[in-house]
């Protein structure tokens, strides 16, 4: 390391206007330069992180304010803490029953994803058999194409299957979608794995399925959490797809979050009720910014996962 | 033992298949089946028309209308967004004092990632009715705050002026994406050796040209990948499009995923949307391999 040569030497304090290739002058005078720049970024990080939060906080100020405030006064802090606007949304608006709807649609189609997910890609890294390559291709193939193209049919294959609109038929459809990436950073995954453990335990009279029940799931916990955060902000937050698929009669019960709020907009829009809806939007936007505020880096790792090598 | 094996492939393989090919891979066969038909959705009668919903597709005004707004999409977003994570990243990861230990992240670095972050969690409806009331004309943060410091005249209805509409609804893309570039490219800085950066401090290198000459050549890869997701992201646009403005007002920030969306489930033409979608795939495959080429560079190892 060269971290020692390095303290205390004056080059550190090098002007950023020098050229690049001259060498460091030991007798010049250290300048306030690098003071300033580093004020500079401190300038442009906060500014960005005022621009990213301030609309998050100026939501959550709205949902407790009566909608003259709002009318009147966007700038403004609510006068009181009216908890009726979150009471409102939550019932009289069903943000509640749009809540738990996602709740219990993505409960099943991660549980789903990750069994369905999971034995494919480990049968894919550990095992060889004729069409290996090509249902490898299939898989990750569908990583390729955009979901628009298959939008037309998928309605009417899930029609069909009498699933419209219904809660089992969007967790086949989310699980059917995740697939792909899931597969497909899990092979890699359980190829890192090493070979001698499973081959001791084929040895000791383990059978394959209580191999990757017992033994290969434990072991590849890691790549295990980070898909199912990638899946899970994924499914929550799809938007496509349940507004194709959860039409028709009396299917607006089995709304998610996401379509309930985009509704919930339009029709606020008209009725005027402003309070409600920014009640509304704060009840969908905390949970989540909790939860990752708590597991910020299994999240933040999950999620650049797939695009880091 | 051969025969365990055998069955245990099959029993693992076969369920997962089964989801997959019913509702991903079959919608995607019969989509290119349904593009080269009439059909109208409401009976089941339809006909082969061969190649006519593509050559419709090349005549129709408010497809190309919707082609423009996704080809600036295309340009702006990825430059944009690209440009701004390297920054905030670089800042993040050695823009720190530097003093004693050479190279520092900067203070409060780990807040930073936390709060840009935001977005990336949030629900893509979240946002999009998030900044539909940002750029209320009356009630809206943007315009209050420009009024409370006396700057009236730049108030506007933002979405409902057909000039504007569609620069929100691209900045919203930019804020909402610019976070994860700043966390995946400071993820990608991590792994360079501290002593590049130091080296270059010895030879009196600024702040400007490290990050032109150094960090961007060594995260080439990871910038590459970042092009390519953001040009597919540019070719959608269509939830916040849909929620932001309706693609409105008229048609002014209309784009290809909401022109098929509405075509499909608003007018029931659905051989025309398929084409549409069809087309689309081709746009999605021919981006990414362009974007790939086009960023194609030598490879630095470290």
């Amino acid at each position: 390391m060269t971290r020692t040569d390095l303290d205390h030497s004056p080059a550190a304090t090098a002007p950023a206007s020098e050229p690049a290739r001259r060498p460091a002058d030991p007798d010049r005078p250290p300048r306030g330069d690098s003071r300033a720049a580093t004020a500079f970024s401190h300038l442009f990080l906060l500014g960005w992180a005022v621009l990213t939060t301030f609309p998050l906080l100026w939501a959550l100020g709205s949902s407790f304010k009566n909608d003259e405030e709002i009318l009147t006064d966007p700038w403004g802090l609510p006068g009181a803490l009216r908890w009726e606007n979150w009471a409102r949304a939550w019932s009289h608006a069903r943000i509640g029953r749009y809540f738990l709807n996602s709740v219990i649609v993505v409960a099943g189609s991660l549980t789903l994803t990750m069994l369905l997910g999971s034995m494919a890609a480990y049968v894919l890294a550990r095992y060889t058999f004729r069409g290996h390559r090509l249902v490898y291709l299939l898989f990750a193939g569908g990583m390729m194409f955009p979901v628009f193209l298959a939008l037309v049919p998928l309605f009417f294959v899930v029609r069909d299957l009498g699933l419209l609109g219904t809660l089992p038929g969007l967790m086949l459809v989310y699980t059917a979608y995740s697939l792909p990436f899931t597969v497909f950073f899990l092979t890699a995954f359980f190829r890192t794995l090493p070979t001698s453990v499973s081959e001791a335990a084929l040895v000791d009279g383990c059978g394959h399925f209580g191999l990757f029940f017992r033994v290969m799931l434990p072991m590849a916990r890691t790549g295990l959490i980070s898909v199912a955060i990638f899946n899970f902000l994924g499914q929550w937050n799809q938007y496509v797809l349940p507004i194709v698929l959860m039409q028709g009669e009396g299917a607006q019960d089995r709304w998610v979050l996401a379509q309930g709020l985009t509704a919930l907009a339009v029709s606020e829009g008209y009725a005027g009720d402003y309070s409600g809806l920014f009640a509304g939007m704060a009840i969908a936007m905390l949970p989540v910014l909790l939860a990752y505020a708590v597991f910020q880096r299994q999240v933040q790792s999950g999620l650049t996962a797939g695009h880091l090598k | 033992m051969r025969h365990g094996k055998r069955l245990f492939v099959a029993t693992f393989l076969l369920p997962p298949l089964a989801v997959y090919g019913v509702f991903v891979l079959s919608p995607y066969a019969q989509a290119v089946q349904i593009s080269t038909t009439d059909w109208g959705g409401l009976s089941p009668d339809y006909s082969y028309v061969g190649l006519d919903n593509f050559l419709r597709l090349a005549r129709d005004p408010y497809l190309w209308n919707a082609l423009g707004h996704n080809a600036v999409l295309l340009l702006v977003l990825p430059v944009v967004t690209i440009a701004l994570g390297l920054l905030f990243a670089s800042m993040l990861t050695v823009g720190g004092r530097r003093r004693a230990a050479g190279v520092q992240p900067v203070r409060g670095a780990a807040a930073y990632r936390l709060v840009y972050f935001f977005p990336q969690v949030l629900s893509v409806a979240v946002i999009g009715v998030l900044w539909k009331e940002m750029y209320a004309p009356n009630t809206g943060l943007i315009n209050g705050a420009l009024r409370a410091v006396g700057l009236d005249a730049l108030t506007r209805p933002w979405l409902g002026d057909p000039d504007v509409a569609f620069w929100c609804v691209l900045a919203v893309l930019v804020w909402s994406n610019v976070g994860f570039y700043v966390v995946l490219f400071s993820a990608a800085m991590h792994a360079i050796p501290r002593d590049i950066y130091e080296a270059a401090l010895l030879d009196g290198a600024g702040r400007a040209s490290t990050l032109r000459r150094i960090t961007v050549p060594l995260l080439w890869d990871t910038v590459q990948v970042a092009w390519v997701y953001l040009a597919i992201l540019a070719l959608d646009g269509f939830a916040v499009v849909q929620i932001v403005t309706g693609g409105g007002p008229g048609f002014s920030s209309d784009v290809i995923g909401l022109r098929l969306y509405s075509t499909a489930f608003g007018e029931a033409r659905f051989g025309y949307a398929s084409a549409i979608g069809v087309a689309m795939l081709f746009l999605t495959l021919s981006v990414a391999v362009l974007a790939l080429r086009l960023t194609r560079r030598e490879r630095v190892e470290f």
